[in-house]
């Protein structure tokens, strides 16, 4: 057996680490899905008429679409009436003060490595915990809202700011954009919602965690990012799941704001359970993330490092319309077994001298599919626009697949755009190299691995970009660090 | 030091190495010469443990251990430092860093505490001055965009650092114009010491000028047909190595 075939052997045994459930008693919605699941999740979240309205608006536009089959994936048909829209731990009281929140659900937290303790914090990292279908805390609420920023679920946001929810819940990803987002737009049961008021610079990272815990039950989350003039945030979002034989939906939809001169960066660590060697259960992650460059001079960066889920479906986006704005991708994804990815982004251009910037590394190993997907759009008006992309695949062993699919649309002759891509394999002679310097080759790839995501991993806060890098090392054991 | 004794190996069935015998002491420097396709690389592949090479007969014994039953990453944890011919480039990651990686992970192996970053550094610091490199090249991606004989002196600088006690440089010389080969040389030469040894494989003997063997061996058709020393490295040069062929069809007619 080649030296190859033995790493990917070592690290096709690598055990999914957050693969563990709790039981805590649940408040449910009823399997399936109808306009009065609708209703009833509306109901249960004590919501105004509007946002009622606006899901059920949603939901019809959600059965008049079918299911998109465009993407370079392949899965048995989702039942929708087999899963189960709204889940949620009982909690003893509603509190949304951190100090009071069911210590049992604390410990899940603890258990994943997070602790919403805010002492025992990082210093410099406000959380927003997402547990199945409901928000059970958020932390430093009150040392941001000082500054004038608001942190909080978005369940919170509806009830305390109801007027910046309905002006802005909707305006990047309507509700007709695609299946998923209808979908999610009238089954959504929590998520995050940040607002930075103008000329605020966030002192801290925002993080959400989001875990899956029930069986048999979607998560549907929707994050809301509002950046005014002159405001900057970083936040970052992380995700695990329960190891379990069924697959799992998640379908989450991510809106971004970026009004005159703000400038927002996102960062996605993804981990969902990727499902097992030979490919039963695992995730379904079918997202929507789109971000406007609303204001001239404004910047939004997507950074994502996508090891998990058994299937992603994913483009985070940016729409370039004020002058001058930047729109940035960098993303590292990663398959394993029978992992699939179809990843990408696009950047329309509409405003004057916008620029975008692509920089996509995928990794397959084991018997994983893994695709780039980008669109790059240059409208007419947008004069002088600039795109830059840079697709890099690497692949591990000769049973994965690695694939392209970049599209570029230009409608001004001012614009240049370039993309640059290559594809490489993990040679024997790179590992025999790090081997005959002492380095063992569990470590060796790892050392490969990194270099060759380095340029995204750098993208990331510091305090990530070393969980991140472990992350692949997991992900690719055997093979990353 | 090292003994090798009856080596066979082949690659993919077809026997390049047949019946090398050698000894090795410590303090010496061996020089193995031979005509393109005698098996000069493969002796240096075979004794670093590269897997396309299976050994098909003899032994190999490093400090009295049994080198073919140890993986590549340990021979060069127990001090076999193979200088290759073709250093491959790994984007992304510098030289530092796999240095700093590759000294710990030798130093775990020996029970020894790693390297923090400012120790690591003050050892880099002072090889650097030994093997004349530059450090910019050393924050760079390791030997990506490096010219020829940048790659060399990489492999020299990384030999420094790693204190190896068997050296195999595996035509260290090729693609070196005269100036790289001196500094390349006297690299080699001021990392010589008693408890240690160095094999050079090498085509032509101008290198020898440079780094002066004790001990000259004339590989042909995987085996040594000839042993001397720095003078045959001479002789070989004057005559070619259709001297050393028809001196064997000779005896054997």
């Amino acid at each position: 057996m080649s030296k190859d075939n033995e790493i990917l052997e070592e690290f096709t045994s690598k055990e999914y680490e957050h693969g563990w459930s709790v039981n805590y008693e649940a408040d449910e919605a009823p399997l399936g899905l109808n306009e009065n699941i609708v209703r009833w999740i509306s109901a249960k979240k004590e919501e105004p008429d509007w946002l009622l309205e606006w899901r059920l608006k949603a939901f019809k536009t959600w059965e008049s679409m079918t299911e998109p089959t465009w993407a370079n994936i392949k899965y048995p048909k989702i039942d929708f009436q087999s899963l189960r829209y709204y889940s949620a731990p009982k909690q003893k009281n509603k509190s949304k003060d951190i100090n009071e929140v069911d210590p049992e659900l604390l410990k899940i937290y603890e258990r994943l490595g997070i602790s919403l303790n805010e002492q025992k914090r990082l210093q410099g990292i406000a959380v927003d915990a997402v547990l199945d279908s409901v928000s059970v805390g958020t932390t430093f609420k009150d040392t941001l809202s000082k500054l004038g920023v608001i942190f909080c679920s978005f369940s919170e946001a509806v009830k305390e700011h109801p007027e910046l929810v309905k002006k802005y819940l909707g305006s990047v990803v309507p509700s007709t954009d695609n299946y998923y987002a209808a979908l999610n737009s009238a089954v959504f049961s929590d998520g995050s919602f940040c607002y930075i008021p103008i000329g605020v610079r966030c002192p801290m990272e925002l993080s959400t965690y989001f875990r899956i815990n029930a069986a048999n039950t979607g998560q549907f989350e929707r994050t809301l990012i509002i950046a005014e003039d002159n405001a900057y945030v970083s936040y970052l979002e992380g995700c695990t799941a329960p190891q379990r034989d069924e697959n799992q939906l998640h379908a989450a939809v991510v809106e971004i704001h970026a009004a005159e001169n703000a400038e927002v960066k996102y960062s996605t660590v993804q981990n969902w359970y990727p499902g097992d060697k030979s490919g039963k259960g695992g995730i379904y992650n079918f997202v929507t993330k789109r971000g406007i460059c609303a204001g001239n001079h404004s910047k939004i960066s997507w950074t994502q490092v996508e090891t998990g889920s058994a299937i992603t479906w994913k483009y985070p986006s940016c729409i370039l319309k004020g002058d001058y704005s930047v729109g940035e991708f960098y993303s590292v994804a990663v398959t394993n077994n029978y992992q699939q990815a179809d990843t990408g982004t696009k950047m329309i251009h509409i405003g004057k001298n916008t620029r975008s910037r692509i920089v996509s590394k995928g990794i397959s190993a084991g018997k994983s599919q893994n695709s780039y997907r980008g669109q790059v759009q240059v409208m007419k008006r947008a004069s002088n626009s600039r795109n830059f992309s840079q697709c890099d695949s690497l692949l591990m062993g000769n049973n994965c697949g690695a694939h392209t699919f970049p599209y570029i649309d230009i409608h001004n002759a001012t614009s240049k755009v370039e993309h640059e891509a290559t594809t490489s394999k993990i040679g024997e002679d790179q590992i025999f190299y790090c081997n005959q310097r002492g380095i063992s080759s569990e470590d060796a790839v790892a050392l490969i691995v990194n270099g060759y995501a380095k340029e995204v991993l750098n993208q990331l806060p510091m305090e990530f970009a070393v969980e991140a890098q472990k992350l692949l090392a997991l992900t690719l054991e055997g093979s990353v660090g | 030091m090292l003994s090798i004794k009856n080596l066979h190996a082949s690659i993919e069935g077809t026997p390049i190495l047949n019946g090398i015998n050698l000894e090795i002491n410590a303090g010496e420097v061996h020089a193995i010469m031979g005509p393109n396709g005698s098996g000069k690389s493969t002796l240096a592949s075979v004794l670093a443990g590269r897997e396309e090479y299976e050994v098909t007969e003899g032994e190999v014994f490093f400090k009295g251990k049994n080198l073919l039953e140890l993986s590549p990453e340990d021979r060069a944890r127990e001090g076999v430092f193979l200088a290759f011919q073709y250093p491959v480039e790994i984007p992304g990651v510098s030289s530092t860093n796999f240095l700093r990686t590759a000294v710990n992970q030798v130093r775990e192996y020996r029970g020894q505490e790693p390297l923090d970053a400012v120790k690591f550094l003050s050892l880099m610091k002072g090889k650097m001055k030994l093997v004349e490199i530059d450090q910019k090249l050393l924050s760079r991606a390791l030997n990506e965009g490096f010219s020829g004989g940048e790659k060399k002196r990489n492999e020299i600088f990384q030999m420094a650092v790693l204190e190896p006690t068997l050296s195999i440089l595996d035509e260290t010389d090729s693609g070196l114009d005269i100036d790289a080969l001196k500094v390349v040389a006297n690299g080699v030469n001021q990392l010589k010491s008693p408890d240690k040894a160095t094999i050079v494989v090498t085509h032509y003997q101008r290198l020898l000028d440079y780094i002066v063997p004790d001990f000259v061996h004339v590989l042909f058709q995987g085996k040594i047909v000839k042993s001397g020393t720095k003078s045959l490295a001479l002789e070989l040069e004057e005559k070619g190595y259709d001297w050393i062929k028809e001196e064997l069809s000779g005896t054997s007619a």
